[in-house]
């Protein structure tokens, strides 16, 4: 008979999730013996790296796009974050090559895929609206060339390369928001199906 | 030794990059390394042993 | 009821193996640490590009016939901007997929009249200047054939024109106003009062820099820069970066198209168009690869799995 703490959305929710993803499955001790190549690290690295991207994208947000044009720390805070979006892309793809060739997306793992794709484009519109944002002839020679792209296929009429208000808002919140999110949701999924397990080979 | 010295580049890249011309394609050095670089991790990664053989006994 | 088929390439097996101990904390904790040195390393190494924006007052001090030879275009509607089509204006369709012109189809959301938008208005703002009121007056009160043979006697004149001492010289006869109006644009755009003027048409806080990035990408000066660092769409520009610097080395399929017929021939008119189409069509396959027969089986048929699983298969 369920009572109406049971019928509760609070409830609900929590046993679902406590269901889907307890614990032990979320923070899992143990990895099946066959996750045992250095190919596996790529995905966590890409992981660290979107963290470093942020962080150093926090600093250069606390003082302005002025800042690193002006200030030879900020230049400097503006290189930190150009490296680490450059690692961020390098352990991105490799983690993409490696997915592939295991074909990861077996055994319904159909999503993990698709979220990872879906982030692999997140991430190239991040690095534009970020290229567009710098303030500098890079950003002028990017959005006019840019331009024609968007316009060509009607997304100019609301997204605006050349404006630079709109697209650093993009940058710093929008997609930033959308990444850290289908990164969620892309690692939960990992964690809940576990890493996909080799094929069968013939004997 | 002051911020500004410490934050200059060891390696100045401020000046037009050489590039590779390859029938069609225009490979800039820079790019070209970097992609060298990322099919050598690869490779490295799928050769490399992986450390832990001694862990597989314990375990469920 | 019939059993579901086990396809090696849809379904995986059930592992009934060993579990080993693996610390996901720690090797994300090292893997955080690696990367921040890394980039710091990076950094300290190479540091980053910063090339200073090109401004309407740089354009016009380092090539001023070139600037005018653009701002004349601006006022008689033929530049690239004043041709370009949706979503600045209807002077074109723009660019199309078959019959499918979305740009178009999505309207003028970002309006842009480059006569008066480029010249007249921002001319319009100079106090204290007599000669030039009197000017912008026999124009906005003349006719558009009276001003399109104006602007086509100064145009001619052009040609055979030179800046010299601080003054534009251009021997134009049966050119109206239009002269007065070049010179004085000319003078604004040095002194970079334009750049102002274009920005703040709006009001103080602006952030939109879409009226002078449009005028100066029309001139040549953006583009011969840009040509210099080998950032022009036929060299592959969509990769690189400027000086020395990787760029963007993950675009390199987006960019590819543009140089390869029939893209950069026959279809050149709408490139951009039927490029991002393509590049949608293979991320769409990229993304549905689980569902493609095929495609989702090369991973089993390559093998390279067998690198990175073999000591599963040692033991199995």
């Amino acid at each position: 008979m369920t009572t109406e703490i049971d019928r509760q959305w609070t409830t609900r929710l929590r046993k679902t999730v406590v269901e889907k993803l307890p614990p032990e499955k979320l923070l899992p001790d143990t990895q099946p013996a066959y996750v045992a190549s250095w190919i596996y690290v790529f995905g966590v690295t890409t992981l660290a790296a979107l963290a470093i991207v942020i962080a150093t994208g926090c600093v250069l947000a606390m003082k302005g796009p002025l800042w690193w044009h002006l200030s030879s720390t900020g230049h400097f805070v503006n290189s930190l974050h150009l490296w680490s979006v450059e690692i961020f892309f390098f352990a991105m793809v490799i983690h993409l090559w490696g997915k592939y060739f295991m074909a990861a997306w077996r055994g319904g793992r159909q999503l993990t895929w698709v979220t990872g794709v879906v982030l692999f484009l997140t991430s190239i519109g991040a690095g534009f609206t970020g290229y567009v944002s710098q303030t500098n002839y890079d950003s002028q020679w990017i959005s006019t060339q840019a331009k024609d792209g968007i316009n060509a296929t009607g997304g100019g009429a609301f997204f605006n390369v050349l404006n630079l208000g709109q697209m650093l808002m993009w940058h710093i919140v929008l997609l930033p928001l959308a990444a850290v999110a289908l990164t969620a949701v892309h690692v939960i999924y990992v964690r809940i199906k576990g890493v996909v397990p080799p094929f069968e080979e013939e004997k | 030794m002051g911020l500004t010295e410490f934050f200059g580049a060891v390696f100045n890249l401020d000046h037009v990059g050489k590039y590779i011309h390859w029938g069609f394609i225009q490979l800039s050095v820079s790019n070209a390394i970097l992609i060298a670089l990322m099919i050598v991790t690869f490779i490295s990664a799928l050769l490399l042993p992986f450390p832990g053989k001694r862990n597989r006994k314990e375990g469920k | 009821m019939t059993k579901k088929v086990f396809n090696p390439d849809v379904d995986a097996p059930v592992f009934k193996g060993k579990y080993a101990p693996y610390d996901i904390i720690k090797e994300g904790t090292i893997a955080v640490v690696i990367v921040a040195l890394l980039t710091v390393v990076l950094a300290v190494l190479f540091s980053s590009p910063d090339e200073k924006a090109v401004t309407i007052k740089s354009w016009s001090n380092a090539t001023p016939m070139d600037f005018v030879a653009t701002a004349i275009t601006e006022l008689d509607g033929t530049s690239g901007t004043a041709t370009y089509g949706p979503p600045y204006n209807n002077a074109a369709t723009g660019q199309q997929i078959g019959p499918f012109t979305l740009a178009k189809w999505m309207g003028l959301n970002v309006k842009v009249n480059t006569a008066s938008d480029f010249v007249v208005a921002p001319l319009s703002t100079l106090a204290d200047q007599p000669a030039l009121k009197t000017a912008l007056t026999a124009f906005t009160s003349a006719s558009s054939t009276q001003k399109a043979s104006w602007e086509a006697n100064y145009s001619k004149a052009l040609t055979t024109g030179r800046f010299s001492s601080g003054t534009l010289q251009v021997p134009a006869t049966n050119a109206g106003p239009v002269p007065v109006m070049m010179s004085a644009l000319t003078a604004m755009a040095r002194s970079g009062a334009l750049d102002q003027a274009l920005v703040t048409a709006k009001g103080f806080y602006t952030t939109d820099y879409t009226k002078p990035l449009l005028f100066m990408a029309d001139g040549s000066f953006l583009a011969s820069k840009a040509q210099a660092q080998h950032l022009s769409g036929d060299q592959w520009g969509m990769m690189n970066e400027t000086g020395s610097y990787p760029g963007q080395a993950w675009l390199w399929l987006y960019t590819m198209w543009y140089q390869v017929p029939p893209f950069s021939t026959s279809w050149g008119a709408n490139a951009d168009a039927l490029v991002w189409a393509l590049m949608m069509i293979l991320t769409l396959l990229l993304a549905l690869m689980p569902w493609i027969p095929g495609l989702r089986s090369i991973p089993r048929k390559v093998k390279v799995y067998r690198l990175i699983w073999r000591e599963h298969y040692k033991s199995a």
